[in-house]
């Protein structure tokens, strides 16, 4: 079975460009701005959504999205509602492929054969857990592939080339790197080292490789571009919500943004 | 029954890795460095000679006959990790993984801290080692350790204050394992519990096996036989585990672990993961025992004692708990108070507030158990640092 978010990675590479992966942290300021938020990005140009689940104890999180999943849970945000979310994002006639970003423990707690089929049905492509790596994303893979869910996993500049190739073997749909050792989260300059880093990973992975991770500029957008199969921002979209929450010229704003960023996915 | 884990770090089904990609080749570093660690005779002989002429040890078994008189039933002795440098166990850990640390070529360490006690005996063996020291505590914390917070500064560390959730120890190992993510190159973790991914809950619990090795020597010592009974506070566990861990494999010692009651049964209102409300979880990199909500948001907690209040206990404990060898059971904030009242009374001793939960479960069952029996409580830090606190509940003028 072809994914769409594998179809999405051969489409963006045909058009010569780099696909743009946005993320956001659903039920921040509450799940109907989410919903409102995915057609903006979408029109901006995003070719995947990433839909965090806001939890407690966000480990991988910089402070912007630490502050995002407090006032996604501060609306009562939970993942049920989430996937409600999508449901009405998928209603609306959105087909962007959706990647959830999330921690274990709200997963483990619904359980993963009933999240699966929820997230499924709910009309989620792709799953990418901060903090399972692959030694541990044995309990999540089968579960996930059952339901037609792509398990989408993460390489970092730690990882040996022996982890890369058993997260590109347990991954599916696309590999997620994270470009330097850190926290979610804007950063003025790109790590020195991410070009060779990228070269490397993208050679021993037959899936296409997104970079993340402090990425925020439409310049760095365009430096990653040229060497990633996909770019992911995120953080400094969470800021434009964190500022204009409430604001109805919101979506606007993020689109906009948003173009700028797609702008710069072009090779 | 063996002492665990597996190769993956799993105690039974309780355990594992559950961290960021980042930091797993680190974690496998540290695993590496530990192994070698074991097998180093000069290593094992400079941490032997620290736990000796620096930390004090062994520490006294002390026979605690007024307080056993005043109880009238079982004998009641006191594993004094309270005369320990710096006023508790940790700094059994915290050497032996600063040590480690320097060995990796590390030139700084981090540390997270509730009670404050992990943080002082961190900043206290980077000072000793010199290394770079940076100690997460949440603001909440902070307050009600003031004294700690003072004794780590001085010692050089510098304190960063965690302002994010409850602002209490499970914020501050948030943070800390944020760090970690940031400056794995140059940093070493130094975890203050059995907690966290492979290797802590194995290497904390052997660092303070030393507790549970001394026990059993002196006890056999004195009375050329084995307790009937050791108690132990348990936050995270790891003072627990160091007492336990040399008594698991006697069958007929029986082993309790106290965790926080606290104020109530309410979510929020204690730290009892094993009270009834605690379900499985993973928090903190390692699949354990948790307190959380219907959706896996993590409860806050309360208890009297900073080094109770945490929503996670450490994977090992809840492999005994299955297997029945260890029993888990909670004593409140107002028991606690009062078993710190009872042993400055009886005994002149001003426990922990933490140890204190240990000393009100031994208070609670001595009168119903003969004469003959014996109960080694794990005495596992000193109340000094408690005394605002107190005196502050109490309402009492200084």
């Amino acid at each position: 079975m072809s994914s769409r978010l594998k179809e999405t990675f051969t489409a963006a590479r045909k058009a010569r460009r780099a696909a743009l992966v946005t993320y956001v942290t659903a039920g921040d300021p509450d799940l109907d701005r989410t919903v409102e938020l995915a057609r903006a990005l979408r029109r901006g140009g995003a070719d995947v959504l990433e839909l965090g689940v806001p939890f407690t104890d966000p480990i991988a999180d910089g402070p912007t999205n630490q502050a995002a999943a407090e006032r996604a849970l501060a609306s009562g945000t939970t993942l049920a509602g989430v996937l409600e979310a999508v449901r009405e994002i998928r209603r609306l006639g959105e087909t962007i492929p959706i990647v959830l970003f999330t921690y274990a423990n709200p997963v483990l707690r619904q359980g993963i054969d009933r999240f699966a089929a929820d997230a499924a049905a709910a009309g989620v492509d792709g799953v990418l857990f901060t903090d399972v790596p692959s030694e541990e994303s044995g309990r999540f893979r089968r579960p996930l592939l059952n339901a037609g869910l792509d398990p989408v996993m993460l390489v970092a500049p730690t990882s040996t080339k022996e982890r890369v190739r058993a997260a590109a073997k347990a991954g599916r749909g696309f590999l997620y790197l994270v470009s330097r050792t850190g926290v979610t989260g804007a950063r003025s300059a790109l790590d020195r080292e991410l070009e060779p880093t990228i070269r490397a990973v993208r050679k021993l992975s037959s899936l296409p490789v997104a970079v993340g991770f402090g990425i925020s500029t439409p310049g760095q957008v365009e430096t990653v571009a040229r060497v990633a199969d996909g770019v992911v921002v995120g953080s400094a979209i969470v800021e434009r919500v964190a500022r204009l929450g409430e604001s109805p010229d919101l979506p606007d704003a993020v689109q906009a943004f948003v173009t700028t960023l797609a702008e710069a996915c072009r090779r | 029954m063996r002492l665990g884990p597996d190769e993956r770090g799993y105690f039974g089904e309780w355990g594992g890795s559950w961290v960021p990609e980042t930091l797993m080749q680190p974690l496998e570093e540290l695993r590496k460095a530990y192994r070698r660690a074991q097998r180093d005779r000069v290593f094992q002989q400079r941490l032997n000679e620290l736990l000796e002429t620096y930390v004090g040890r062994p520490t006294p078994l002390y026979r605690a006959r007024r307080l056993g008189a005043e109880l009238g039933g079982a004998q009641i002795w006191l594993k004094r990790e309270d005369l320990c440098h710096t006023g508790a166990h940790k700094l059994n850990n915290a050497l032996g993984q600063a040590l480690l640390a320097r060995e990796m070529g590390k030139s700084r360490v981090i540390a997270e801290t509730g009670a404050g006690q992990h943080g002082v005996a961190v900043a206290t063996a980077a000072a000793l080692l010199g290394l770079e020291c940076r100690v997460y505590m949440g603001e909440e914390d902070m307050r009600r350790q003031a004294l700690n917070v003072y004794r780590m500064r001085l010692l050089g560390a510098e304190v960063a204050p965690v302002a994010s959730g409850s602002r209490t120890l499970k914020d501050a190992i948030n943070e800390a394992l944020r760090d970690w993510v940031t400056n794995v190159r140059t940093t070493d973790y130094v975890l203050g519990s059995v907690l966290g991914p492979h290797p802590y809950p194995m290497m904390v619990r052997d660092f303070q096996s030393v507790i549970g090795r001394e026990t059993f020597a002196q006890f056999r010592k004195a009375t050329h036989r084995l307790p009937d009974l050791v108690v132990a506070c348990i936050g995270g566990g790891s003072n627990a585990a160091g007492i336990f861990s040399a008594f698991v494999p006697h069958e007929r010692v029986r082993l309790v672990g106290v965790e926080a009651g606290g104020r109530g049964r309410a979510p929020g209102e204690h730290a009892a993961r094993f009270g009834g409300d605690g379900s499985p979880g993973v928090l903190h990199g390692t699949r354990t025992w948790v307190l959380q909500d219907r959706d896996g948001g993590i409860l806050p907690t309360h208890s009297i004692s900073a080094g109770l209040d945490y929503p996670a206990v450490g994977p090992e404990h809840a492999a005994w708990r299955d297997s029945g060898r260890v029993t888990y059971t909670q004593v409140d904030d107002r028991d606690a108070l009062g078993a710190f009242h009872v042993l400055a009374e009886t005994e002149g001793i001003l426990p922990a507030l933490e140890s204190a939960h240990a000393v009100a479960y031994a208070i609670k069952v001595a009168p119903a158990m003969p004469l003959k029996a014996h109960i080694v409580i794990n005495l596992s830090g000193r109340g000094d640092k408690d005394l605002d606190e107190v005196r502050r509940i109490e309402g009492r003028p200084s």
